[in-house]
């Protein structure tokens, strides 16, 4: 080809290819693959899409072996977002995923477009975006960056998704010196769709015309995927913010809009949202995924910007474009309808039986390749894996060398006042809660629970339940046993509602994979995920990986988010997580075994993150969601709150302060182990319920086998925690906990 | 018939839709923005909320320039009853069709939470349903909601007993603890000296199911729907 000389295009040899992050391994393939010197654009192509971001190199051979069947799973792993169904011929479609280092370099605009990409990744199969969360992890906020990064990255999460019309439920927000240098931003999104009307990304038909739609196409975000997600941070990482996209929610709306209205219709065979690496990604996916090919004419994609190279074309990030193709002899009325919402839309190729991707520019050919060997046969590693050497060093605890806690109710104040364990109004009161009408549980609770609207708003009888979580400390100290507890305690926060948990996705954030102990990480975590998905039956639909979360050598602790979907039907049948009422019943589900390893308090009071995380039984949390689940629907719940960080005492406090008024509480607890464990312990599979009728529920726990215990009565404005009989550890105006816990983020940031 | 004028950005029409149809049983139909004329039959209009434009200017300037919003001022101003929901508030103060303005919460952040408002006054389409004094529980979502005025405006909106709705303690007292944004006066909702355009920031709405924010919002629109059945336009 003649074009590189013709373009003025820089000549490409090794040393440009290792420039552009690929081995000299990846490129000898490239030479083989075509057979001669791949020209500038092609070397961008197969640099994006070989990049650990888009290809999965590192990280496929663990991801395979994770569950996605099941029998309510319409779709998993590999489209754009995992389709599960929810009975009555409705879907949820979600997905889950990272814009960490974006958000670290420019926090606002990298946390909007990271809402904004997994927004049109769902409305991308049909489906109508209906409630989002957000994973958020940052360092000390007594660091004036990390305050920065939070107010910005709240912004940018609000900003977006309030523009856009589509509520944030719920999520999650910590804090740990380990993100000092690379905060993580994942974002979640679930939305509706009729299951008959669920669009994938194929170019089939030959000869039909493929179709761009959207914002225009700038220099923005270029290598934003393979130069930014797919590697460390240094000291120089600033300068990279030009490769952070800008987001724009207004467009955004009118693209959700205009394309569920063009979906509504049989114009369209295919779809695909341009996200990383942009229109290259988006094509090769479509041709690949039907077996196809793709003629693309560069001088007819919508540009914001004069002279645009066919290299800054291919490989821009520029958000909010959608790419389609649709059944000849109807551009028209794809085009009337985005035209209507005043989008750019341009047909740009045509979909052809070459199995290539052929690009055209000013009348030259700038691209020829086979689509296959690009998007299918990206290289696929098997990294050595070997635990850190100082993992034995960690996991040791010695509870009875760690001194016992002088003042319980002392450390119940320190601990609801760690950002991590305070009040996340000051991040939720900035979301709308509320749009589209659905919103029965709003932030604040264990689970969100929204409740489903057809498409033509007609209000439905089904609800669905919502949380992310993860305790990277756990994941740390061991990440098989951390991964397991995540996916434990997001079923058990979605099961406190009284839904069934269905099925979850996965953000997977993690340091350096060329690293050995990182890929232990990885695969212990993954492996973790695998044995807690099967045992719950809750298979992993989609999902995202983050490697290279690292700041000059020092990586993250391992951070596998998992977002959980569970259904209740009816919705109106539920329990909330805080004390709903004086007078009832708190009957204690779960036991309480002597396990501060990597425990809260033990950080915070004893500066000491060592130990073996809690053990977690799956076979009890199951018992326990099938009881939680009846136990709710039968009126014989009320309320019920998981318990974890920072144990009974601060579960206890936050049923007592969570609800619209502070509510008293007395808790008795039988004096088993010291009480700093009893109070503090971190054992998995404890839920704090309420009840009316609670010999009733201690009955049917036993039936089910699951350990209960009436512990106390709710009541009165002073919380009581203590061993019956005898003096109690905790004694205190629920008003004083509420003021310290509900200002521990805002007078941080000296905020209102 | 309530036509819900539908902008580019708007957010809350289907849900305004949802609630007059589902909820009070009022027929309600969209209205994109670019007809040049209200439907036949509309004996409501309302302009909800949302980020008509993205808000990319001041919030609700573009979308007075909508072609609908020459025709919606025709109606206003022949006397047919106007509702404006929160970024629908904004559009009808830049349109002039209210006094005013509504500007950065004074906390600088967009803020999402269940307030109350008390009802001033009752003799009105938009609160005959209201008891005088009422406190309704109701919710805002808004970066500016603000209510702003010059001195002459805020005393001719009191003596002419045009302040709707303000800001108050669950028990009624409006206090500053109770104004979430700074709005002068702690006003929530104000009407035209006619009495038949109204704005507020609050969204009743989003208060029509039990369950889902409570029932307080059908005070609101029920009497907005009262007001329809009786013919007015």
């Amino acid at each position: 080809m003649s074009s590189a000389t013709a373009l003025d295009e820089p000549a490409v040899d090794l040393e440009l290819a290792r420039q552009h992050g690929l081995t000299d391994e990846e490129y000898s393939d490239i030479l083989t693959i075509l057979g001669r010197t791949p020209t500038f654009s092609e070397l961008g192509i197969f640099s994006v899409m070989w990049a650990e971001h888009c290809s999965y190199k590192s990280s496929k051979v663990h991801l395979e072996r994770l569950p996605s069947d099941g029998e309510h799973v319409l779709h998993g792993p590999g489209e754009n977002a995992g389709v599960v169904s929810i009975g009555d011929g409705l879907a949820v479609v979600f997905k889950i995923e990272s814009h960490n280092h974006p958000s670290f370099i420019e926090p606002r605009q990298g946390a909007a477009t990271g809402v904004g990409g997994i927004l049109r990744d769902v409305f991308t199969m049909g489906a109508r975006p209906i409630a989002s969360m957000d994973s958020l992890r940052f360092g000390p906020l007594e660091d004036p960056r990390h305050q920065y990064l939070l107010r910005g990255v709240v912004e940018g999460v609000g900003g977006y998704g309030n523009s856009v019309g589509v509520a944030t439920v719920g999520g999650e927000t910590s804090f740990h010196e380990c993100y000092r240098g690379n905060i993580l931003v994942n974002a979640f999104n679930l939305g509706l769709v009729e299951e008959d009307k669920i669009f994938l990304a194929k170019a089939a038909g030959v000869g039909n015309p493929v179709i761009y739609a959207g914002s225009k196409t700038g220099r923005d975000g270029i290598h934003g995927a393979s130069l930014l997600a797919s590697s460390e941070f240094d000291e120089e990482s600033e300068s990279k913010r030009p490769t952070v996209q800008v987001g724009d929610p207004f467009t955004e709306k009118c693209l959700i809009e205009a394309c569920l209205e063009l979906m509504s219709t049989d114009c369209v065979v295919g779809i695909q949202d341009m996200g990383a690496a942009g229109l290259t990604c988006s094509s090769f996916e479509m041709a690949s995924n039907a077996g196809t090919g793709i003629d693309l004419d560069l001088d007819r994609v919508p540009q914001r910007e004069v002279g645009m190279t066919p290299y800054e074309l291919l490989l821009s990030e520029s958000q909010e474009r959608m790419l389609m193709v649709a059944r000849t002899g109807r551009e028209d009325q794809v085009r009337e309808i985005f035209e209507r919402w005043d989008l750019d839309v341009q047909v740009v190729g045509t979909v052809t039986d070459t199995g290539r991707m052929r690009v055209s520019f000013g009348g030259q050919t700038v691209v020829d390749i086979p689509v296959d060997p690009v998007a299918r046969s990206s290289p696929r590693l098997e990294r050595p894996a070997a635990p850190a050497a100082d993992l034995g060093e960690r996991q040791k605890l010695d509870l009875a060398s760690v001194s016992p806690e002088e003042d319980p109710q002392a450390a119940l104040f320190a601990l609801l006042d760690t950002p991590g364990l305070g009040s996340k109004e000051w991040v939720y009161r900035q979301y709308d809660q509320l749009v589209q009408g659905g919103t029965v549980i709003a932030p604040g609770g264990d689970a969100a629970l929204v409740r489903v609207k057809t498409e033509d708003w007609a209000p439905t009888s089904k609800g669905i339940a919502l949380a992310v979580d993860c305790n990277p400390r756990w994941c740390w100290l061991d990440p098989y046993l951390g991964a397991v507890a995540a996916v434990a305690e997001a079923a058990r926060n979605v099961a406190c509602t009284g839904a069934r948990p269905l099925a979850l996705t996965n953000c997977l954030n993690f340091g350096n994979p060329e690293k050995p102990e990182i890929m232990w990480e990885f695969a212990e975590a993954t492996r973790g995920i695998r044995e807690a998905a099967m045992k719950l039956g809750t298979p992993v639909v989609s999902g995202n990986v983050s490697f290279y979360n690292e700041t000059s050598g020092r990586s993250i602790y391992p951070t596998p988010t998992i977002g959980m979907v569970g259904l209740l039907d009816p919705w109106d049948r539920h329990a909330v997580s805080h004390f709903s009422a004086a007078g009832l019943d708190i009957v204690l589900l779960g036991e309480t075994r002597e396990e501060l390893g990597g425990s809260e308090w033990l950080a915070l009071r004893r500066g000491l993150e060592v130990g073996n995380p809690p053990q977690v039984d799956l076979a009890a949390e199951l018992r326990l969601h099938a009881l939680l689940e009846e136990g709710v629907r039968s009126g014989l719940i009320a309320s019920a709150h998981d318990i974890s960080d920072g144990g009974i005492a601060v579960a206890a406090a936050e049923c007592c302060m969570s609800g619209p008024r502070v509510m008293g509480a007395v808790l008795e607890l039988s004096e088993t182990s010291r009480p700093d464990a009893l109070l503090f312990s971190e054992s998995t599979g404890r839920v704090i319920t309420t009840s009316s009728r609670a010999a009733e529920l201690c009955a049917r726990a036993q039936a089910h086998g699951v350990p209960a215990k009436r512990v106390g009565r709710t009541g009165g404005s002073r919380l009581r925690l203590g061993p019956g009989g005898s003096e109690p550890w905790i004694d205190v105006e629920v008003e004083e906990l509420y003021a310290v816990w509900s200002r521990a983020i805002p007078r941080r940031l000296e905020d209102l | 018939m309530l036509a819900v004028v539908q902008f580019p950005g708007s957010n809350d029409d289907r849900d305004l839709q949802f609630a007059m149809k589902t909820a009070l049983r009022v027929e309600a139909q969209l209205v994109w923005h670019k007809q040049p004329r209200l439907p036949a039959g509309t004996t409501g209009v309302a302009l909800p909320g949302g980020f008509s434009y993205g808000d990319y200017l001041r919030c609700g300037a573009m979308a007075q320039y909508s072609p609908i919003m020459s025709d919606v001022k025709r109606f206003a101003e022949a006397g047919g009853p106007v509702l404006g929901i929160c970024n629908g508030f904004q559009v009808l103060c830049e349109t002039g069709l209210l006094p005013g303005a509504l500007v950065r919460n004074h906390h600088l952040h967009f803020v999402c939470e269940f307030v109350h408002v008390r009802v001033e006054h009752q003799v009105s389409p938009f609160t005959s349903r209201a008891e005088e004094g009422q406190v309704l529980r109701l919710p805002i979502k808004h970066g500016e909601g603000a209510y702003a005025a010059e001195a002459d405006q805020l005393k001719s909106l009191e003596e002419n007993d045009q302040i709707l709705l303000r800001y108050c303690e669950p028990g009624g007292r409006p206090t500053q603890a109770a104004n979430p944004n700074g709005s002068l006066q702690g006003i929530a909702g104000i009407r035209n000296r006619r009495g038949n355009v109204f704005g507020m920031m609050p969204h009743p709405e989003h208060s029509v199911e039990q369950g889902i924010g409570g029932l307080d919002g059908t005070v609101l629109l029920g009497s907005l729907g009262d007001a329809l059945a009786g013919g007015r336009s």
